[in-house]
Parts: C-alpha cells; structure tokens; sequence
C-alpha cells in the first residue's frame, strides 16, 4: 500500500494539514503537497480508469506528463475536467472526483471492452466506419457514445475571471531547474532583461531530489542562493506557476500562469495569460523519463522510477511498501537508493544491462540491494494494483525465471529532453545514440525575424543530463544568447557540480526483447488511448509507414497528455517493425500548447459584454430606454424594432412601416459610413473608384454612385455629395466605411501616389437621422431655422443650416420612396437633436424604426441591400444598374473585369421582383427550381431570391431576386423550393412594387 | 507572430497592428490589356518557399501601406519600405543576395 512517511518530505509542511475529498471520501494532506502526493498518501493508487478499454489506472508520474491521474476538479461553475492530479496543488476543501466510469471507480462497466479487446484493434474506428455502415450506426456508436469520453464538460458559467498581460524581455528563459536558473544569473549579470519562467510552484527541478551536490554543498542550498541573487537583480523578473505554452514566430511567447487555481475564491484572476515577446529565447526544460514497455506496465502500482522518488523525497510519500526497480539506465539506482535511505524494501532491481557498473550501481550494491543484471520483467500480475513480477532475461522470450512479490514497480526507461519549445517554430532534433534520445540540433535552431537563432537550449533539455554537465551547458548557453544580443557576458565562477561516475545506459524497447504475441497485446505505450505495442505492429503490418499515419490510425500520443510518455517508445516500435533507423522514421510535429490550457485563460476578460468592443450611436441610450430589441451590424449595434407592450418584433415592424408611410419615422442613420475626399485630384480620384462621374456632380448636389472591386464585382453603394470645388462627402453603408476606407488609401498611396487628394473616415464625427415621411417636411419646418421647401431643397441635393438651433447638414436624398431628408449633426448633438425631434414630431405621428423596417420599405420599391442583392459574385449590370455605370470613362476600377465575356454576357441571373401567386412569403434562401437534374442527379436552378419580406404596404408577400435572364421573362410564373419540402409559385415582376413613378417621394 | 518595423512611422509592429495585402510589385491592367495580362495580373500569384515581397498596411498604426520582403520559409525579413517605389530599393536586393545566394532576383 502507499502510505505517508513519518518523517521527511522537503516541500510539505506538517504543521498545515489540509482537508480534501475524492469521490466523496474526505481525506487528508498537507500544504505544499500535490492531489496526487496526497492521494497517494491516503493509499489511493487508483484513480481512473482508461479511454478504450476501462482499465484500472493509477498514478503514473510526477509532473505534467501524467497520462492516467486526471480529475474531475472542484464542481458548479469552478468544475474542471481532465486536471491532472500531479501538478495539481492541494488546498482545503479540494473536490475532486475520477472520470470516466460507471457506475463506479471500483466496478465499472465499460471494463468488458479489455475482454473484448482484440475487436478493438487499432485502427477501430476507421475499420468500422467504411463497412458495414448500418452496423456502425446502429451497433457500435451507440456503444461507444455510453463508455467513451474523459471527464464531463462544466454546465454552469464559469465562476472564475482570467486576465491577459503582455511583458517583454531581452532573454526569456524557460525552466527553473539548476540549468535555468544557472542561464538566468549568467544572463541577469550580463545586464540583459531577464524573464525566468518555471511551471511548479518551486524552483530548482529534480537536483535537490537527486541528491546533487553544488560547489560542495546540497543543490538545494544552492537553488535557494541564485534564486535570491536573482530577486535581488533589478533587471530579472521571476514567475513561478507559469508554463511556457507555445514559441510563436519571431520570439512570440504564450504562457499560462495559474494564480490562483491554489486559492480559488480568494478574488485574484484564476489565471493570467502572458504574451511575452522575447529578443531570444533559452529553454531548460529538462527532461521526461520513458517508461518500458513490458506485460502488464499500466497495472496501478507501476510507476516511472523518478517519480517514485519525486514522492518519497519532496512529500514522504511512498508508493508502496515493497518496490521492485526495473531500470535500463544507472538513473533508476537513485530510486532504489532513496527508497532504502527512506526505510522501505526494494526486493531487486532488475537491470536490462548485461553489466552494470558505476558509482550508483556500486552504492547499491554496499547498500546490499539484489541486483538481477541482464533480466527483464516478464509480467506484472495484479488487478487494481500490482502484487509481484515475473522477472526474465532480456534477452529471451519471458521464460519467467524468478516471481518477486511486492506492491509497487519503478521502471526507467532513460530520459527524453522537453524539445516542444525548440520545435514548435522549426527547431530540428538530431538523434542522440549515446542516451538514445532526439535532443535539439544545435546547427538547425529556429530563426527570428533577423535570421539568427530564436531559441537557445540548455541543460537536460538539450541532453546534457547529468548536473554538472547541465550547469555547464547552461553557462555557455547563456553566454551565447546575451552575445547574440549585442551584450557581453561578465566573468563569474561558474558553480560546479560534483560529477557521478554513470555507466552507459542501452535502449530498450520491448522487454524482453523476443517477447511474445501475446504478451505484446498486455505493453502499453500509450497509457490514456490504451495504445500498445501490438497496435502499433500492427499498424506497421498494415502498411503504415509515416509516423503521422500511425498515430491517427492508432491513437497513439493523442491523448490530452500528447504523447509525453508514448511518443519515443512508440516511434522506436515502429521502427523496428518496420526495419528501419529511429532518425529515419522521426517524430511526430510537436505543436502548441505544451500542457493544455484552459479556454478561459485564452478567452481573458474578453466575455459576456466585453466580449467584443461595441460601437453605439450617440442615440444608443434612447434606443436601450424606449425598448429597442437590437441588432449586430459589424462591431455596431443597431435597432432592428422598437416593440410596444403586448408587440411581436414582427407586428413592430409592419406598425413601424405603416406609421412611417402615412405620417412620420425617424431612424437613427448614424452608422452610415461618412468619407471625406479632398483635393486638387480628388474628382479624378471618385471617378476611378465609382462606376458612374462623380467629377462632374455641382456643388450642392447629390448623386447615387457604386464601387466595384477589379474584378468587376459590386463592392459598396452609396450617395455622394459634393461639398466644395475640392471635396466630396463618399456614403457607404453600414459594415462598409473602414473597409471602403482601406481601399481609397490603398490606391491613393500605392497606385496613384502622385494624385493629390485627402480621405478621412469621419463616420463617427456625425449623427445622422433619418426624417422619412409624408410629415416629414413639417416636422423641419417645426423645427424652424432654414428653408427645407421642394424649391430650396429639391430632391437629392443638401444644405447647411440651423434647426431647432442645431447645426446641421441635410441632404435631400430617400430609401424609402417617401419625402425624406437625412440630416447630420456633430456627434456630441445627436442625442439632443434626436430627442428634440421626437418632441416636436410628437403631435406629427412621429415614431422611431428600425432597420426591418428600413430592409421593408426599400424592398418595396425594389432598392438593392449590399450583402442582400450582392454576395461577391454579382456585378452592377445583374442588378439593372447599368444607368449608373459611365459608358463614356475610358477606365474605372472594376471595368476591365466587367469586360471578361462571362460577365459581359446576357445569359446570366438577373435581378427582377417575384410576387407569390397566393399572396404567401417566399422562405429566405430559396432557389428557383428548374427542369432536369445536373451530373450529381441534383435538380437544376435557374435563380435565388435574394430580398423577401411580407408587405404590410401592399399586405402581401414581396420579393426581389435574380433570375436566369430574368427582365427578359415578365409575366412567366416560376417555383421557389423550400427547406419544408414542396414549392411555392411565384410570377416574374419589376422589382417595383410600390410607387413606380416616385411620387411620394417627389413632393 | 510576425515582428516587422513600419518604414513610414518607424514602429517594430506586431502582425496583429497590421492588415496584409498579398503580392508587391504589380502591374495594374486596366481597359484595353489583353485577356492574358488581366488574367495574370488579377489572379496568377506567386507562391514561393524563399524570397517574397509583400504588401502590408500598418492598419492600426500610422495606416500607411508599405512593402516588406522576407523569407516565407524562415520568415526572415529583409527589409520593409515605402510602397512608393517601382521596384525594390537596391540596398535589400544586396541584402537578399548576401544572405540567399542561390536567390534569382525579384521578378
């Protein structure tokens, strides 16, 4: 059993004992303790149970590459699945709860797939979705749907808030291990800003656990010494809880610091998302023990050889009482060693190693430990945990020589750098034979933006793996980035490690090595996707060769852990079955993040309300207090209705309509856009851009114009207004003003850089209303202050002037077909001018509408909507707009792609009106069926609809679309389909349907 | 996250201050080219792995448009400069043949 040590245990305290629950069991640990130290000192082994086949699964390791420890953790809106146990520190009130069973951790259910194991080979679920397709329907994703799946997703919003900060450092070094903090004081001494970063909530990595010695004192001491000496640099900041996530271009860092996952509830955000640019990069990310691959390595109880040490020495935690240490490597003696000093019993270590030697393996033998060299593990026998070893030669088949019982197996497979932060931007890995491992290729860094190296590796992250090596590696790391960054790096001694005679390890990827079929089936690889080595065989036997083929097809390393554990051991697998170099076959692409971080981190404060910046008109609080139901125009909100009591949005609409045609409506227009364009060339600027002359408009006149992009396509419409000799005022609609924007100064100072003209954006300078109606003219005149008669101010021209004491500009221009003046204020006048036109208005029938209202009533007299009547797809001339396209400019933009022949052809959808033959509304979306069936045996279309709304004018239903040579087919009755099935008659009609001759709005 | 300095304001921008705009140094055809030239203009891009030069508009900066060229593959930049020009300034294609060798010039 694993139980609490009464003595030791460097990072808990035991004067502050916590309490915590798992699956409703309250138990107890202390602070500084991690979930995992703690179950497992509550004799907790197992803690879940695996994706495919509901094995038992216990705690494997110590740090974030732990595949199988993860929880449900705390519940309600702080409830979060899949945290993993080991980096989890412990507070009081934990909850968490294990995942993926049922009905419970102890009996589960879905444990009958590893009975039914070899239907459920790899490759599975591609075999079963190709054939038979009923039996995957109906038989096995029902199945799979009940017993698959990892953790439960959250129901309630999220308790918890999260920020973002930005930092920026001449060096960002990546670890806080010996190697970082070593590269650090080279680096901080040197003058270089300095950001040090290390995942843990304490620094120094795995030295003062291994027991090294520093300049001839403990490591410990010497971690505690450099992180003062660096708290005391002015220039080196430090952040420990905070995981460098990802390495993006050109020294682009994300890390995820964990305020306070540690101390929920306490106020400070739960997590603060860094976005650090960094002139160099140095990672001493250390480096992750492999397991090996022998019968029965997933069983609870069998655990990776540091990491038994990591629980004995950091939280006097032991795994069990007897631990059997299987090992390749003099690394995993340090295990059996600690274990001894802590009092427990190591029946053997089992040693793949014909001969062994080395200042380790001869403590270990003076400690009079069992030393089985040149053996292997047969198989690990246990259910939810392990109670003996059958121990074989490595080099045989697994005739089971010796059975040793005990309740815990620490295995060590040799160590693999952390290389994510190196590759994740194109750094190469080069194969290391000698600790057969890919380690950073010094010649092939990734590059920043200068062409130099953007990363710099040092420590056992770079393969330097014994502590004096490591801190040397780090020194000449350092030394090089701060050169690289034009500084020079000081003299200081540097700290020397006292060195330990180690034996060469040997690789070993099965064990043992002639092992059987059947024992193959029993090697895991991938401990949370239940990969194992006859998998990936098989995979290899099935003809795939990449290692990205293989793992798709075997799952292998997809897990929420990536592949920490699998990824070295199942690539050599596939090596071997295939006959080939491990170089050779590579690795799979390692991508961002290093371990997952959660959505909220990345969401940041941007949610709810502040999801997006919000654009409001001056109007916008009227709108919200006279009940507006709004609407998102681009980043604007706009009011779609103004419902009344007792009001549908729809009944609003057609009131608003109707109220707008017989007396008066007001619309808030301020979101139009509003382009200035000034200057000696500017007429022949306008003329470039829009379709029709905009040179020749006289000052104090409007005219409609359209702006096509090069291929000819309709861009954005709008009415003009010449201001002066020199300027014109360009509308555009809505969405469209900073894009119309961009493109003016695109060609202004790209194409034409020599024209001398000015553009300004000036949307937001002005409010602007609409006064739509047969009232509308009196209303102004209410208003009093200038002449807005039909012979001062005819249709489609402006003035300037006072009313009501504002100043404002109106223009004379309609997109309603009624009497309509639009009139602009200075911003900081639009609510008050908007409201003193409500109250003067008042006893004129004046309402507020809406853009449905707006959308209705252009319909009606067959207006075009860019986004409605276009879609990128469709020029000016398909929308009968060929009066406002010049016949006469030798070039605008956009004429020389209208020239192309498809386009210049008649034989293309047209825009016409369509009027339903039973008065109906034609659904959004439709398509006009026509005869035959196409190559894939799908009806044929002649046409959409494009614009459809019930009239409350007409009291019908109206719609405008385009139409296969449609102005040609008046009168001709044609069928839209719909999404409900059947079809709906339509005939073919000028899109005008109300007032042809405009003569409402001529008055 | 790309890291290239505005030629016009001086600012080391981040790619998210900027707006891109695809290939540099084309030439427009208008009204009277043949179906070819617009055709190459409007649509035939290159795609290189090395050397290539760019559009860019410093859109939530100065908002001017300037041109860039850099490395597609290693996402070296060799230099940034202002968008009135024909061609690229001579000290960059010096700087691109000094650190690509094997490069065959712009066009």
């Amino acid at each position: 059993m694993s139980t609490r040590l009464s003595k030791g245990g460097r990072l808990i305290d035991r004067s502050a004992a916590l309490e915590f629950s798992f699956n409703g069991k309250r138990l107890k640990g202390y602070r500084g303790d991690t979930l995992a130290a703690a179950l497992l000192a509550n004799d907790q082994m197992l803690v879940g149970r695996s994706f495919k086949y509901h094995r038992p699964r216990g705690i494997v390791a110590a740090g974030p590459e732990e595949p199988n420890a993860l929880v449900n953790l705390g519940s309600g809106g702080r409830l979060e699945p899949n945290q993993r146990t080991t980096v989890t520190e412990l507070f009081d009130g934990l909850e968490a709860a294990s995942q993926n069973h049922w009905p419970s951790l102890e009996f589960d259910v879905g444990v009958v797939n590893n009975y039914v194991s070899r239907f459920l080979p790899a490759g599975f679920y591609y075999k079963t979705f190709i054939h038979p397709r009923p039996f995957w329907k109906h038989v096995f994703e029902p199945i799979i749907r009940q017993s698959a799946g990892l953790g439960s997703a959250p129901k309630d919003r999220d308790a918890d808030r999260y920020e973002q900060a930005y930092a920026f450092c001449d060096l960002l070094v990546v670890g806080g291990g010996i190697a970082g903090l070593q590269a650090a004081l080279v680096a901080g001494r040197a003058g270089a800003r300095v950001l040090l970063l290390e995942q843990a909530a304490h620094w120094g990595g795995r030295a003062p656990v291994d027991g090294d010695v520093i300049d001839g004192k403990p490591a410990g001491d010497w971690v505690d010494a450099a992180v003062a000496a660096l708290e005391g640099m002015e220039n080196v900041t430090l952040r420990a809880r905070c995981m460098a996530a990802g390495v993006y271009d050109h020294g682009y860092v994300l890390a995820d610091e964990k305020v306070a996952d540690h101390t929920p509830g306490d106020g400070r955000p739960k997590h603060r998302l860094w976005r650090i640019r960094a002139g160099k990069i140095l990672t001493a990310t250390g480096a992750i023990e492999r397991p090996l691959s022998f019968a029965g390595n997933d069983i609870p109880g069998v655990m990776l050889a540091a990491s038994v040490r990591d629980y004995v020495v950091n939280w006097a935690v032991s795994p069990g009482d007897r631990t059997v240490v299987v090992t390749n490597n003099d690394d995993g003696y340090r295990t059996a060693i600690a274990l001894r000093e802590a009092g427990l019993a190591v029946p053997a270590i089992v040693d793949a190693r014909a001969n062994p030697a080395g200042d380790l393996v001869a403590k270990a033998r003076s400690l009079g430990l069992r030393i089985e060299a040149g053996r292997g593990i047969a198989k690990v026998k246990g259910g939810k945990r392990v109670t003996s070893v059958a121990i074989c030669l490595q080099a045989g088949e697994g005739a089971v020589i010796d059975e040793i019982a005990c309740d815990a197996v620490a295995m060590s497979g040799g160590w693999s750098p952390v290389v994510h932060l190196w590759s994740h931007c194109g750094g190469k890995l080069t194969w290391d034979t000698a600790n057969a491992c890919f380690r950073p290729d010094p010649a092939r860094p990734p590059l920043n933006h200068d062409g130099g190296a953007m990363v710099h590796v040092a420590g056992a992250a770079n393969g330097a793996m014994k502590a004096a090596e490591a801190l040397l590696d780090a020194t000449a790391a350092a030394e090089a980035a701060v050169t690289a960054l034009g500084m020079k790096p000081k003299k200081a001694k540097a700290p020397v490690a006292e060195a330990v005679a180690e034996g060469p390890m040997e690789a070993v990827w099965i064990m043992p090595q002639g092992a059987s079929a059947e024992l193959k089936a029993k090697m895991w690889l991938d401990y949370q996707n239940d990969v194992k080595v006859s998998d990936v065989q098989l995979a290899a036997r099935e003809g795939y060769e990449s290692v990205e083929h293989t793992k798709r097809y075997t799952t292998l390393g997809m897990a929420t852990d990536q592949g920490k554990l699998s990824n070295i051991n199942g690539l050599a697998v596939l090596a071997q079955a295939l006959n080939e170099d491990i170089p050779q076959v590579g690795t799979t692409t390692f991508r961002p993040p290093y371990t997952p971080v959660t959505l909220g981190a990345l969401a940041g404060e941007a949610r709810g309300e502040i999801f997006q910046p919000l654009r409001r008109t001056p109007m916008h609080e009227w709108h919200e207090r006279n009940g507006a139901y709004f609407e998102p125009v681009g980043l604007w909100r706009r009011p779609y209705c103004f419902p009344r009591a007792g009001e549908t949005h729809e009944q609003a609409v057609h009131r608003e309509v109707t109220n707008t045609r017989e007396r008066l409506g007001l619309l808030d227009a301020s979101t139009l856009g509003k382009i200035i364009v000034k200057g000696p060339d500017a007429g022949k600027f306008l003329d470039m851009l829009y379709t029709g002359v905009m040179s020749t408009l006289p000052v104090g006149k409007c005219r409609y114009g359209l702006m096509c992009n090069e291929q000819g396509f309709l861009s954005d419409d709008g009415v003009v207004a010449r201001i002066d000799e020199e300027t014109w005022l360009c509308h555009t609609t809505s969405g469209g003003a900073d894009r119309i924007h961009g493109w003016m100064e695109d060609w202004l100072q790209c194409e034409w850089w020599d024209w001398q003209v000015y553009t300004a954006n000036v949307t937001e300078q002005y409010a602007q209303v609409a006064v739509v109606g047969p009232n509308a003219r009196k209303l102004l005149e209410k208003m009093g202050g200038m002449d807005v008669s039909k012979e001062a101010l005819p249709f489609m021209q402006w003035a300037d002037g006072r009313l009501g004491g504002f100043p404002v500009r109106v223009y004379r221009i309609s997109f309603s077909g009624e009497l309509s003046y639009e009139i602009a204020v200075p911003a900081s006048h639009g609510a008050a001018f908007w409201a003193a036109l409500h109250a003067a208005g008042a006893e004129l029938g004046a309402m507020p509408y809406g853009t449905e209202a707006l959308h209705v009533m252009r319909a009606e007299k067959g207006f075009i909507m860019i986004g409605d009547e276009t879609d990128g797809t469709v020029i000016p001339q398909d929308l009968g707009l060929d009066w406002a396209i010049s016949k006469k400019k030798e070039d605008f933009l956009g004429k020389r792609g209208q020239q192309r022949t498809f386009l210049a052809s008649a034989d293309r959808w047209k825009l016409v009106g369509f009027e339903t033959l039973d008065g109906s509304v034609i659904p959004d979306g439709s398509y006009i069926v026509a005869p035959g069936v196409n190559a894939n045996g799908q009806g044929k279309t002649q046409g959409r609809v494009t614009s459809t709304y019930y009239s409350p004018t007409l009291k019908r239903g109206i719609a405008m679309g385009l139409l296969h040579r449609g102005p040609e087919r008046m009168g001709e009755v044609v069928e839209f389909n719909t999404v409900k099935g059947g079809t709906v008659k339509a005939r073919v009609v000028n899109q005008v349907f109300f007032d042809k001759d405009g003569e409402k709005q001529n008055v | 996250m790309l890291l290239i300095e505005c030629p016009c304001c001086g600012v080391k921008a981040e790619e998210t201050e900027l707006s891109p705009g695809y290939e540099a140094h084309l030439k427009r055809f208008g009204p009277g080219s043949t179906d070819e030239e617009f055709e190459a203009y409007m649509f035939a891009r290159k795609n290189p792995k090395g050397v290539h030069f760019e559009r860019w508009r410093h859109a939530y900066g100065c908002g001017k448009w300037f041109l860039a060229a850099r490395c597609t593959a290693t996402l070296e930049v060799f230099g940034t400069y202002p968008a009135q020009v024909g061609e690229p300034p001579a000290d960059i294609i010096e700087k691109i043949k000094a650190r690509r060798p094997d490069w065959k010039g712009y066009k």
